[in-house]
């Protein structure tokens, strides 16, 4: 490991106004190395590697590829100079095949013009068989799932060349299995003589596949270190600045009444097949629910009956005491339905609106947020603008655009909006999703708040670890029915093994 | 793309203070300004290109925009003198600076009378815009509103005049509402796509006024074998505080259109009702969950948008033109000319009005009795309004802040070259604007 750098950058400086996104940082790369760069949202990752990809120019500092000086003016430079790049958001044409976007721009022909799709696929074939990379050729972009979409991305990169990879963010968009499978691409990639930078914020992922890590830190490098020896809790440390409860704090819980009873729901999706199938289950005052299951087995169907955005085919929704099987999502809010979405974006926030907008989206029909139909300005500023210290919101005035903020700041304000509505029942469907360790921390810090202030909690969650430590009742989900029941204290193994389907008798 | 890049997500977008992206970099800069200077740009380029066919028409731009000006009667208020007018509605006169009866004064007039449909047509535009819908039926529910105006108000000959008036506007208005409201209840009960629907209506709007207004038709004037309407009675017509109303004086209809101008602000920004069309036109998945009525919004912004339009109709038959004909409903275009003014008014209140001033100058302005023949042809000047107007929809359509991104990309090599989400920039058609 002691071998010269690949690559390397030297005190990149990159100011934009008003922020230092990257201060004198250094970073350098081993041919066949994974090395992971570590850092909160906004702690200046995607403009290093957007620097080293040439899509910025840096103010200061240089970067050497093999010892030498290089230029990376363009995405065109850093592609010949072998740097390729697979970003968060795939960049692939949806109705092309999966062997044209590999080849697009740099398409083998025939005459001079005609595509040579024959050569093409052979290529990819070639490519795929060469790194294990498994992907049919002939399949539509769209028809494939985003795993696979990665894989093309990857392959992308490979036939242009590609010595270095940056894979920003590759596991936010898979599943744990799909996860799975990306390291074993990136093993094999690495045994290759491939030089990988994998940016990332999560610890685990970071000490299971690098083999430095560097964290960053407001645009600082705070440290490199090698990875084995690394712990969580001391990553964590040093990308947050401070301790940080990886493990949620939390007493034992004490029920009260139930104030949500489902009973023998049955709920219709979309494509008009049977989403959830006779689901019963009630959530206390005071306690933590946890749902735990394979995404799309009737979560998303589940919550939306219950928060009135989805009529139920048949069954009882009870809300203290109030039936709210045929209300609309009007008279859920009004009843104490609190609903924090799992797609902030598409559903919780209206981008554009500034955050006193958004905030008001809930409570703007009633005093003082209105009165006679007139919106009172004055009322809402104020109550967004104490929310958002409440609830620490930072990069935002009240009359900043939702949009404008990142993820973690724009989740605190959901969920300041369905805290301050005082809901007697908080859905949480994945909360902490795309969040850094620091927001995590909040948000469960803020749900344990409510479960002790004797609200009931159900959380929904594909992350086991979430579910595990928060829940104080874990049901599984499988298929649209609910397969099992289990105490907190039991493994992600066991939850895993039912979220799957296994049938076995559960600990209950 | 894949759906995730049709979305810009924040991430992307990078965190406030931290990581901007270069889209944030431009609106910090230029934030505070885009807003206007696009538009503002906009016409200085559409006002060039038409500036160019005026050339290769062997003639002189700038005195073609000269004269252009001088037909608009606005020049009236850089000739400060010592005059005396008469005080509306009363025989007294009063000193003031600006001599009234003269010919800038009575083109001002005309520019004016122009503007007052040229307002409601474009508010008709922006309310749907604001909700995320794109209502290009103004034409036909301004059609609506004249049709009920003329039946009305040559009806009921011995009304009391205030309450006929008001009977005239108010159902014009209504009509309007009703036209529109079709499309809008077709869009939220079975989803039919509004610009389809309204541009039908518009069509039905058409024959149906040619029928009724048209030779041997239900309400053509007792005139045989002239397709046009009765007058409408005295006292459905809108006082003229300007001029002589049988020479199209100007009526107090531009005090109705800037009062609605309040109005649609109002309601965009300070009520209940706006607050939910805005959120429905931003993200309609949002609004859905906060307990908001989709398809009730749709209809009710879309009856709105009637109402203005149809009002628009109202004002013009109580205001001037009095009586209707088959040519006139043929022939009529306010509802086209409106939604360019909307598109360049950025759907704001502002905006609008400024946008509709200017449209309806250079209608005005451009008008065959205002030009000098050997300064530019009469003929072809109506035209240079209809480019300008094209050019106006054309560059709106494309965006000139996505183009002010483009060029600062330019500047410097090699930037975002990566194509991430272009359609968060450059719509397809104009984004319903925030009101500033």
């Amino acid at each position: 490991m002691a071998d010269a750098p690949l690559l390397e950058l030297r005190a990149i400086t990159k100011r934009f106004p008003g922020v230092l996104a990257n201060d004198n940082v250094n970073f350098d790369l081993r041919r066949g190395e994974v090395h992971a760069l570590l850092g909160e949202n906004g702690a200046g990752k995607s403009t290093l590697m957007n620097i080293l990809y040439g899509l910025y120019t840096p103010d200061i500092g240089e970067i050497l590829l093999d010892g030498k000086h290089i230029d990376l003016g363009s995405t065109k430079a850093a592609i010949e100079h072998g740097i390729g790049m697979v970003h968060q958001h795939f960049m692939l044409i949806p109705v092309m095949t999966v062997a044209e976007n590999i080849v697009l721009a740099t398409e083998p022909r025939q005459m001079g013009v005609l595509l040579d799709y024959d050569a093409a696929r052979k290529r990819v074939r070639e490519l795929s068989g060469r790194y294990g990379l498994a992907v049919d050729p002939d399949a539509r972009i769209d028809r494939i799932t985003v795993g696979q979409q990665q894989r093309v991305e990857i392959l992308k990169a490979l036939y242009r060349g590609a010595e270095i990879l940056i894979l920003d963010e590759p596991t936010a968009v898979l599943t744990p299995q799909e996860a799975k499978e990306l390291f074993e691409i990136i093993r094999s990639l690495k045994s290759q003589g491939k030089s990988i930078i994998f940016i990332s914020h999560k610890l685990n992922e970071v000490l299971d596949i690098a083999d430095r890590i560097t964290t960053l830190r407001r645009g600082v490098v705070v440290d490199t270190i090698p990875a084995a020896g690394a712990t969580e809790e001391g990553l964590a440390r040093m990308m947050v600045g401070r301790e940080v409860l990886l493990r949620v704090d939390k007493h034992a819980s004490t029920p009260g009444a139930p104030l949500l009873q489902v009973e023998d729901l049955r709920v219709i999706d979309d494509r008009g097949l049977e989403a959830v199938r006779d689901v019963s289950f009630e959530v206390r005052g005071g306690e933590i629910v946890g749902l735990a299951g394979v995404d799309a087995n009737g979560q998303s169907e589940l919550i939306d009956a219950i928060a009135g955005l989805r009529r139920p085919a048949s069954g009882r929704i009870v809300v203290d005491g109030h039936d709210l099987t045929h209300a609309n999502a009007k008279q859920a809010l009004d009843a104490g339905v609190g609903h924090i979405p799992e797609d902030r974006h598409r559903r919780g926030l209206v981008l554009p609106f500034s955050l006193t907008e958004n905030i008001a989206l809930h409570g703007y029909r009633t005093p003082p947020n209105s009165r006679h139909g007139f919106l009172n300005a004055g009322a809402m500023v104020s109550r967004a603008r104490r929310l958002l210290e409440e609830f620490d919101v930072r990069g935002g005035q009240p009359s900043t655009p939702a949009g404008a903020l990142s993820g973690g700041n724009q989740q605190k304000v959901v969920l300041a909006r369905e805290i301050d509505g005082d809901p007697k029942v908080l859905i949480a469907a994945q909360p902490t999703r795309g969040l850094d360790v620091g927001a995590i921390e909040f948000v469960h810090r803020r749900l344990v708040e409510q479960r002790d202030a004797g609200r009931a909690v159900l959380l929904v969650s594909l992350e086991l670890e979430e579910i595990l430590s928060l829940s104080d009742r874990i049901l599984v989900i499988y298929e649209g029915r609910i397969v099992g029941e289990f105490p907190p204290t039991t493994t992600e193994e066991e939850l895993g093994f039912a979220m799957t389907g296994g049938k076995r008798e559960e600990a209950a | 793309m894949s759906d995730h890049d049709q979305e810009v997500t924040s991430e992307e977008a990078g965190p406030t203070g931290t990581e901007p992206s270069p889209q944030q970099h431009f609106r910090s800069r230029f934030g505070g300004l885009s807003g206007t200077i696009a538009p503002v740009i906009t016409t200085v380029i559409a006002f060039l290109m038409g500036g160019l066919v005026v050339l290769f028409t062997g003639k002189n731009p700038l005195k073609v925009y000269h004269a252009v000006f001088n037909g608009t009667g606005i020049n009236w208020f850089f000739h400060v003198g010592n005059h005396h007018a008469r005080v509306p509605f009363s025989t007294h006169k009063m000193w003031f600076p600006w001599d009234t009866g003269s010919i800038a004064a009575g083109n001002l007039q005309q520019t004016l009378l122009l503007t007052t449909p040229i307002i409601l047509t474009a508010l008709a535009l922006a309310f749907a815009f604001r909700c995320g819908l794109f209502n290009i039926g103004g034409q036909g529910q301004y059609t609506a509103g004249t049709i009920f105006a003329v039946w009305l108000g040559s009806s009921f000959i011995h009304m009391n005049p205030f309450l006929h008036v008001m009977l005239c506007l108010i159902a014009g208005t209504l009509a309007g509402a009703a036209w529109a409201g079709i499309a809008g209840i077709l869009k939220a009960t079975v989803g039919a796509h509004e610009v389809i629907s309204t541009i039908m209506l518009n069509w039905i709007a058409y024959w149906v006024g040619s029928y009724l207004f048209g030779e041997g038709g239900p309400l053509q004037g007792s005139q045989p074998s002239i397709p046009i309407s009765n007058d409408i009675a005295d006292g459905a017509k809108l006082p003229v505080f300007w001029g002589i109303a049988l020479l199209q004086g100007l009526s107090i209809g531009i005090f109705i259109a800037i009062g609605i101008l309040v109005v649609y602000w109002i309601l965009i920004n300070r009520t209940t009702l706006g607050f939910e069309v805005r959120a429905v036109g931003f993200n309609p998945e949002a609004a859905r969950y906060g307990g908001v009525s989709v398809a009730r919004n749709y209809f009710l912004a879309m009856a709105i948008s009637g109402a203005f339009a149809g009002l628009a109709g109202a004002l013009d038959i109580t205001g001037w033109e009095y009586r209707i004909g088959e040519n006139d409903i043929q022939a009529s275009s306010i509802g086209f000319i409106g939604l360019a003014a909307a598109l360049l008014g950025r759907n704001t209140a502002l905006g609008v009005g400024v946008a509709s001033l200017l449209f309806g100058a250079l209608i005005n302005g451009t008008s065959g009795r205002q030009l000098d023949p050997s300064i530019f042809r009469p003929d072809l000047a109506g035209n240079l309004t209809t480019i300008i107007q094209g050019l106006v929809i054309l560059f709106v359509g494309l965006n000139l802040g996505g183009i002010g991104l483009w060029l600062k990309k330019r500047r410097r090599p090699g930037r975002r070259l990566d194509g991430a989400p272009q359609g968060a920039e450059a719509p397809a058609l104009p984004a319903p604007e925030r009101e500033t």
